[in-house]
């Protein structure tokens, strides 16, 4: 396999063996009569020479920790992969096998993604589900039972008490004996505080003991890593069970937050680690972010029963390129994971979400008016939150608090309990909560809520006055409403799994009940005025409450994220009524315009800015006129650019001037009078190459040259031998001239994916623009501080 | 490529297990009629073990608490519906025959998982540091030079205990993985917890 090169021709065969060294390192065959194209890295014309398949130096090519991944090197890489698993493919059965698998492969990985996470979904609902009843009571049965099953077959519960059965016990009544009484009432509080405290605690320490990234949300930074950011560590396996263990016990403590986001992580971890099976996916950094994109999708599909929703929702809110190739994969992977969870059935009855309704009462054109009210609400609430949120997160940031994560959880959680407990309606968890306000009230139902007075004779349900208990039931719920507003500002964002859909809906949900009942009121009293004369008589069944809590839901939801369609088909998923696609698109419009009039951001943006991760936002448009060479680096005091010339300059030269300063790449020019690009070598890649020169190849020393060109030049028989490395550099850099706009220069940066781009001036070298410096041009630009972003 | 055919069998060995465990029981399924007050007859839950087509209010009330000609306009009032507990069990074939639920194995499964990880986590905060103190004493406390983490000590004990016993390369191994695991979680604590970089 050592070919002898032209150049070996005149020197000892010793270091005949060393000449083709960097060939070896990229599998490179030189010809004999040096006719031979050498490879750079970007991939290669038509005569193509490499071997892709064939590993080259474990770490070249690879990424350091919190840095930007080269997309336009790892696209060709996967072409030059894909042509040559081709090519190859004609010559034997098993090639051919081989190709049929690596275009299966795809597939597979997105079934196994799927899968995996529709069961981790359905274990985290079902463990969900017990733990939270755990909080109130115990099952004499089993104690693995929740509080539904236990009273599964029990024949005791009556009409007005249909949650009572006697196998299941409370607190007061296992520990005291009695059921009723203000001594059972503070020991149900008290062992109530006691397990939020308890889960709280437990989930809290285990983040911060065994994997700290399985904090918050998730989304923020998984946004990032599709845009190209590599954060190692973020979704590994013990990510992955410590994420799952602390979110069940999150969920169940009683705090103020949902699960929707940290699936999202959960779905996209698990996509991770089965990528490790497929080389296709383990080794190309932008192909395993296809699968991420997709596994975003699972995560909401898992989280809400919403397959479609779902793929919207990783195409608007969490991708940054999503070609057509991954929208059809993430419904297919999306697909998978909602029938294996409805093959679990959590929640029995094969639904799939805590509260999936299913009314189909018809709603008039003047409801339009309270439904773009619920609307301003939801953005206004968006805005606010989001504000709030912030500046309790940057004081957690900067001030003594983020010191104490363990006490802030543990204060909130205290809080939270104490204060959550004697409302009825923030007693119970955020799922059940919203269920309860968007199902509409039926003769059968025996909470507050439906406590309407029976004024006509035949027991209809339409067009009631309130009763007292609907009267008890609004002031609670407007308490409740105050309560969740202000428990989710400080609740977000904690040291814990948390994600915020489940109570910005809940808060909408209550809102828009609130309204929903008002309206029905106002009808009541007032059928002869101008507004409901038409459409809305006396006996008729014209007003329901629980749609406008829905829409309210929505709004809430909607101002938070600024979410649009992917939130409309969710809520219609969930709900199974398209004839409210109307109504939810009003109000998500208008709670989309009341909440851009205050800020462009949605929340996770926004998190993403308090961290200064290098994040360029695709939908924000550059405004400014400045021109290339106003960005680039060097400035006009600095020194001039750290260049390599493509040979002359010595191992020891290189590895000083990469000491010295701390850039992450360096072009390399013809020489140093001329600075005629030649093209651009990373620093790692540089670092790793010497390295194992010096340890695996003899005769390279400080003094040996370092040479870039195809055909080394003649040395001094007594000269140490050269240290090739043209295959490590990138033979086609992206070049702008200072004059181009930055608009276009953006617009590059974005389109292709890169991380830095050359600048040149009559064609030749003067600066370099990198992706860290655009964002800080923008942040000038926008009079905040450019010192925020913190990652290249 | 190997892997793919593995692959395959586990999933098909899956669905096999999946499709018994989604064989009912006759204990999980039911309907459920619920009744408002009608007249002077109050609210009532009626639930019987009925299929699908027999889930109304005919099949379910029993024994109806309105005469003949009240039946109808009482049933009217009745919503009845079949529900499924979607519990699952699995039959061991031995004898006695275990029935294990579906739903007690994941919370069961959950517990332990929980129990062992906190079990871990108190052994890696208290019981390492004494094991190495009884068996080396302070002097051999190398410190690394990163840095003054309380964790540190852990990472070296281990390195010191694995020296002195001559245990094989594969405890070995697992030695370095578990240190070099150790190390990347304080990395990871000390960007999230201590300097807010990441995760504010």
């Amino acid at each position: 396999m050592v070919h002898v090169s032209e150049q070996c021709l005149n020197v000892t065969s010793l270091l005949c063996l060393k000449c083709t060294f960097c060939s070896l390192l990229s599998g490179v065959y030189e010809e004999s009569n040096g006719t031979s194209r050498t490879a750079g890295m970007n991939g290669n014309g038509p005569s193509r020479l490499v071997d892709p398949l064939e590993d080259p130096l474990p770490g070249v090519g690879t990424y350091e920790d919190f840095n930007t991944i080269d997309w336009v090197r790892e696209k060709s890489k996967d072409r030059d992969r894909h042509r040559e698993i081709t090519n190859k493919s004609r010559q034997s059965t098993v090639a051919l096998l081989h190709s049929i698998s690596d275009a299966f492969s795809g597939w597979l990985l997105m079934l196994l993604v799927g899968l995996m996470s529709g069961a981790l979904a359905g274990g985290i609902d079902i463990s969900a589900h017990w733990m939270t009843d755990v909080k109130g009571g115990l099952c004499l049965r089993g104690f693995w039972f929740n509080h539904e099953h236990c009273c599964w077959l029990s024949n005791e519960t009556t009409f007005q008490e249909r949650d009572r059965c006697p196998q299941w016990q409370s607190w007061a009544e296992l520990i005291t004996g009695k059921s009723e009484g203000p001594f059972a009432y503070i020991m149900n509080y008290l062992m109530y505080i006691f397990w939020a405290l308890m889960f709280s605690f437990l989930a809290v320490i285990l983040v911060r003991a065994f994997a700290p990234y399985a904090c918050g949300s998730g989304i923020p930074e998984i946004k990032t890593i599709l845009s190209g950011f590599i954060i190692r560590g973020y979704l590994g396996k013990w990510t992955l069970i410590i994420k799952t263990i602390t979110l069940v016990l999150a969920v169940s403590s009683g705090l103020s937050l949902g699960k929707e986001g940290p699936l999202v992580h959960v779905a996209c971890c698990c996509a991770n680690i089965l990528c490790h099976l497929f080389t296709k996916y383990r080794k190309n950094e932008a192909k395993r972010r296809e699968v991420l994109s997709a596994a975003a999708a699972v995560g909401v599909s898992v989280a809400f029963g919403a397959p479609i929703g779902g793929v919207l929702f990783s195409l608007e809110e969490v991708s940054y390129y999503f070609p057509l190739k991954t929208l059809w994969r993430s419904f297919f992977a999306a697909l998978v994971a909602a029938f294996t969870l409805r093959s679990i059935n959590p929640f029995g009855n094969s639904r799939l979400v805590l509260f999936y309704v299913e009314f189909h009462t018809p709603w008039h054109l003047v409801e339009l008016a309270p439904f773009i009210l619920l609307g301003i609400f939801g953005g206004l609430w968006g805005a606010l939150f989001i504000k709030a949120n912030i500046a309790w997160c940057r004081l957690r940031k900067t001030t003594c608090l983020g010191h104490y994560p363990v006490i802030e959880v543990l204060v909130v959680a205290a809080l939270t309990a104490l204060l959550a407990y004697p409302n009825s309606y923030t007693r119970m968890s955020g799922s059940e909560l919203i269920s309860e306000l968007f199902n509409d009230c039926s003769l059968l139902d025996s909470s507050q809520l439906c406590g309407y007075k029976q004024v006509s004779v035949d027991n209809s349900l339409a067009d009631r006055p309130a009763g007292p208990g609907l009267y008890t039931a609004l002031w609670q719920l407007a308490l409740a409403l105050v309560f969740k507003m202000m428990i989710t500002v400080i609740t977000f964002g904690m040291k814990v799994p948390s994600g915020l859909f489940i109570p910005s809906m809940a808060v909408g949900a209550i809102a828009g009940r609130l309204l929903g009942v008002g309206m029905e009121q106002l009808a009541y009293y007032n059928h002869d005025s101008v507004i409901f004369k038409g459409w809305c008589s006396q006996g008729a069944d014209c007003i329901t409450p629980g749609l406008y809590a829905m829409v309210g839901a929505a709004a809430c939801l909607g101002g938070v994220t600024r979410m649009t369609v992917s939130l409309v088909v969710i809520m219609f998923e969930l709900t199974g009524g398209l004839e409210y696609i109307v109504p939810l698109m009003a109000a998500t419009m208008t709670s989309k315009w009341v909440a851009d009039a205050f800020g462009r951001e949605g929340i996770y943006e926004a998190h993403i800015r308090l961290n200064g991760y290098p994040f360029l936002e695709p939908k924000e448009e550059f405004e400014h006129s400045s021109l290339a060479v106003d960005v680039m680096r060097p400035r006009r005091m600095d020194p001039a650019l750290a260049v390599l010339t493509q040979e002359g300059m010595t191992v020891g030269e290189v590895e000083s001037l990469v000491e010295s300063t701390h850039f992450s790449g360096f072009p390399v020019v013809v020489s140093s009078e001329s600075q005629r690009l030649v093209g651009f070598v990373l620093r790692r890649d540089l670092l790793i190459s010497i390295d194992n020169a010096r340890k695996r190849q003899d005769g390279i020393v400080s003094a040996s040259q370092v040479v870039f060109t195809e055909h080394t030049p003649l040395l001094p028989p007594d000269a140490p031998p050269p240290l090739r490395l043209r295959c490590i550099m990138d033979l086609s850099p992206f070049t702008v001239t200072d004059h181009t706009p930055m608009d276009i220069t953006v617009d590059i940066f974005r389109k292709l994916g890169l991380r830095q781009c050359l600048v040149t001036h009559n064609g030749r070298l003067l600066g370099i623009i990198t992706k860290k410096d655009i964002l800080k041009h923008m942040a000038q630009m926008a009079n905040r501080d450019p010192d925020s972003i913190l990652f290249n | 490529m190997k892997w793919v055919f593995f692959l395959e069998a586990l999933l098909l060995a899956c669905f096999v297990l999946l499709s018994q465990v989604t064989a009912k029981n006759s204990e999980d399924i039911r309907c459920k009629c619920i009744c408002p007050p009608y007249r002077e007859v109050e609210g009532q839950i009626y639930k019987q073990n009925v299929s699908l087509k027999d889930c109304n209010c005919l099949h379910v009330v029993d024994p109806m608490p309105v005469d003949g000609k009240d039946v109808e306009a009482y049933c009217l009032r009745c919503e009845c519906k079949y529900e499924e507990r979607s519990s699952g069990t699995i039959k061991e074939t031995s004898n006695p025959t275990v029935i294990v639920s579906y739903f007690q194995f994941t919370i069961i499964m959950y517990l332990s998982i929980l129990g062992l990880l906190l079990l871990y986590m108190v052994y890696l905060t208290l019981l390492e540091p004494m094991l190495k103190r009884r068996l080396f004493g302070h002097s051999q406390l190398i410190q690394s030079d990163d840095d003054v983490g309380d964790q540190q000590p852990f990472a070296n004990a281990h390195n010191v205990l694995s020296r002195s016993h001559s245990r094989s390369n594969v405890l070995n191994k697992v030695e370095h993985a578990q240190q070099r695991w150790r190390r990347q979680v304080q990395e990871q604590r000390k960007s999230v917890f201590d300097r807010h970089v990441v995760l504010s």
